[in-house]
């Protein structure tokens, strides 16, 4: 596979038109998307920043019907290519939800599940510990790691599901408003989470709150939906560019809360 | 006005109170019904437990109420009831949770809307039609080409029989069970690597496993209670063994061979179905209890 995107990028979108069926969700998307920093996907609700975050791993394959044209590059080769295991490159993007979508098993059991049905072979309960503290989550559940995933609260458990991401040692995060389902509180802990995790991966973070996108992300990318309900990126840039000074009058329009 | 008013809400209360006592003596038709098969059951075994011992009938391996010199061991009918029942969940519960499994998470939507149904069908047929399916069917079958001396009247062709004839119930309950299991978690599992089969087999399965053994222990207490397919494919030579070639009876078998025969009401033999009787209502009551205590104390909140 030629290399066809700069190092720095770790995802390359180009030409990308995404369909459910008949109906196209996603029309004429480019986009690249650097190493090691946050990118925010906003736009109104149904504008399709969910369905592009999930093109990343190809969680649409599991939807009937779903389609892509296009390419998204990763690490420069074709994510959609036939000779991808899809299996495999959600091995190595990590994705976040919206709930917190723990499984009904241990706290332990939960964050070993990636690394078990991966084969690691080596000390499991390292993995588990080294996930947890990295998801700030160590210290409020060392003590109870036999417990049931669902004796904690919101926000730890979705710091817990981040964890459970982060025990495959994945290269990216992909994170689909996952502070949505959370109390003020829990959703500052995820953000500082998600600042410090930024060191280490490129975070890839759709959310409806545009704050929360000024707040935490380093770049920003619009959407929006046209007449035909298709989502089309209106415009990219660094977040302080974006929100201080945007080129299109939508933009300026839906950040200054004038739209959606 | 106001008597206008007045007559109509009254009216309405009355209403209301008929209707409550409808529903409430609905309620009470199964509730006194299972009163009164239980009063039935205990009263008339009495007559049977003044003759027999409880001791001797319950760890009693010869039941022979209609020879001399007759024995009240009830073991070898539990026994035969129990190998045909192994015999059934041999088949109905890795066939039965196989096809939870496809219809839940493998089979096209298309697939899936003329399989459910199918198998609902499959769930009303009547048992005596089992019955004589296992007879004259299975035996043969088995006969021919795996037991050339096998006796008709066996316990196997009764078993596998049985087996398919559970496999809709459990599949059903379990299918709803793994249906109920939020999409959330699959997607969960999916995103950190897992294969189709893994999703499967590490969380639905898992997640659903309360309604899943609930399913089989309810599949289970069908067949111990299941009276017509024994009756006829299984034979009635009450023996306390495990080879499945062998001709067995039932519990409900040998209450079916009394109530048919000419046994003199009060006698002995008469008491003893009774006693047989509380005995299956306690092992099918204590199958679903331990059911419904799996699904309440292991059921996933998610």
């Amino acid at each position: 596979m030629v290399q066809a995107t700069a190092p720095s990028e770790v995802f390359h979108v180009r030409d990308l038109n995404f369909y459910y069926g008949m109906f196209r969700a996603l029309r004429g998307i480019n986009l690249a998307i650097p190493r090691q920093r946050i990118f925010a996907l906003i736009g109104p609700s149904g504008c399709g920043k969910s369905t592009l975050l999930r093109c990343f791993n190809r969680m649409n394959d599991l939807i009937p019907g779903a389609r892509v044209e296009g390419e998204v590059l990763f690490n420069g080769a074709d994510l959609y290519a036939p000779e991808v295991d899809p299996a495999e490159i959600r091995y190595r993007i990590g994705m976040v939800f919206q709930k917190p979508n723990p499984f009904p098993k241990s706290i332990f059991d939960n964050v070993a599940f990636g690394p078990r049905i991966n084969g690691y072979t080596g000390d499991i309960a390292e993995v588990v510990e080294r996930a947890l503290r990295r998801a700030a989550l160590w210290d409020e559940v060392k003590d109870r790691l036999k417990q049931s995933a669902y004796a904690l609260s919101g926000g730890q458990q979705q710091r817990l599901c981040i964890a459970r991401a982060l025990a495959v040692e994945p290269e990216v995060i992909l994170m689909d408003e996952p502070c949505s389902a959370l109390d003020p509180a829990a959703t500052l802990a995820i953000e500082d989470l998600i600042r410090e995790l930024s060191k280490e991966y490129a975070i890839v973070l759709v959310t409806h709150n545009m704050q929360q996108a000024a707040r935490v992300s380093d770049r920003t990318a619009f959407l929006m939906m046209d007449e035909s309900r298709s989502g089309f990126l209106v415009e990219e840039g660094e977040t302080e560019e974006i929100f201080a000074n945007p080129h299109d009058k939508r933009t300026e329009a839906y950040i200054t809360g004038r739209y959606g | 006005m106001a008597t206008v008013w007045a007559l109509k809400r009254r009216t309405t209360r009355r209403n209301e109170q008929i209707i409550f006592l409808v529903l409430f003596l609905s309620a009470m038709v199964s509730i006194l019904t299972t009163v009164g098969i239980i009063y039935v059951l205990v009263s008339e075994s009495l007559g049977f437990f003044q003759q027999v011992s409880l001791w001797d009938f319950l760890m009693g391996s010869q039941w022979t109420p209609l020879f001399q010199p007759q024995h009240f061991g009830v073991l070898p009918l539990v026994g035969g009831t129990l190998l045909v029942t192994g015999l059934s969940a041999l088949v109905a519960l890795p066939v039965g949770l196989g096809s939870a499994v496809y219809l839940s998470e493998y089979a096209p939507e298309r697939a899936r809307r003329v399989l459910k149904p199918l198998l609902e069908v499959l769930a009303g047929v009547p048992t005596v039609v089992y019955g004589y399916f296992a007879l004259t069917f299975v035996t043969p079958l088995l006969q021919r080409y795996l037991f050339h001396d096998m006796i008709v009247f066996n316990a196997l062709s009764a078993g596998l029989v049985m087996g398919i004839m559970i496999i809709p119930l459990v599949a059903a309950l379990s299918e709803d069970a793994m249906v109920a299991v939020p999409r959330s978690l699959r997607e969960g599992a999916y995103a950190l690597g897992a294969t189709k089969f893994e999703v499967v087999s590490k969380v639905v399965v898992p997640s659903a496993l309360s309604g899943v053994v609930a399913a089989f222990i309810l599949g289970l207490s069908r067949a111990i209670g299941e009276t017509m397919l024994v009756t006829i494919a299984a034979g009635a030579t009450p023996r306390l063994t495990l080879d499945p070639r062998e001709s067995i009876q039932a519990m409900t078998a040998y209450i079916v061979q009394v109530s048919l025969g000419e046994t003199p009401h009060g006698t002995l033999v008469y008491h003893s179905i009774f006693a047989v009787g509380l005995t299956l209502f306690v092992m099918t009551l204590g199958m679903n209890i331990l059911g419904q205590w799996v699904v309440h104390r292991w059921r996933a909140r998610y």
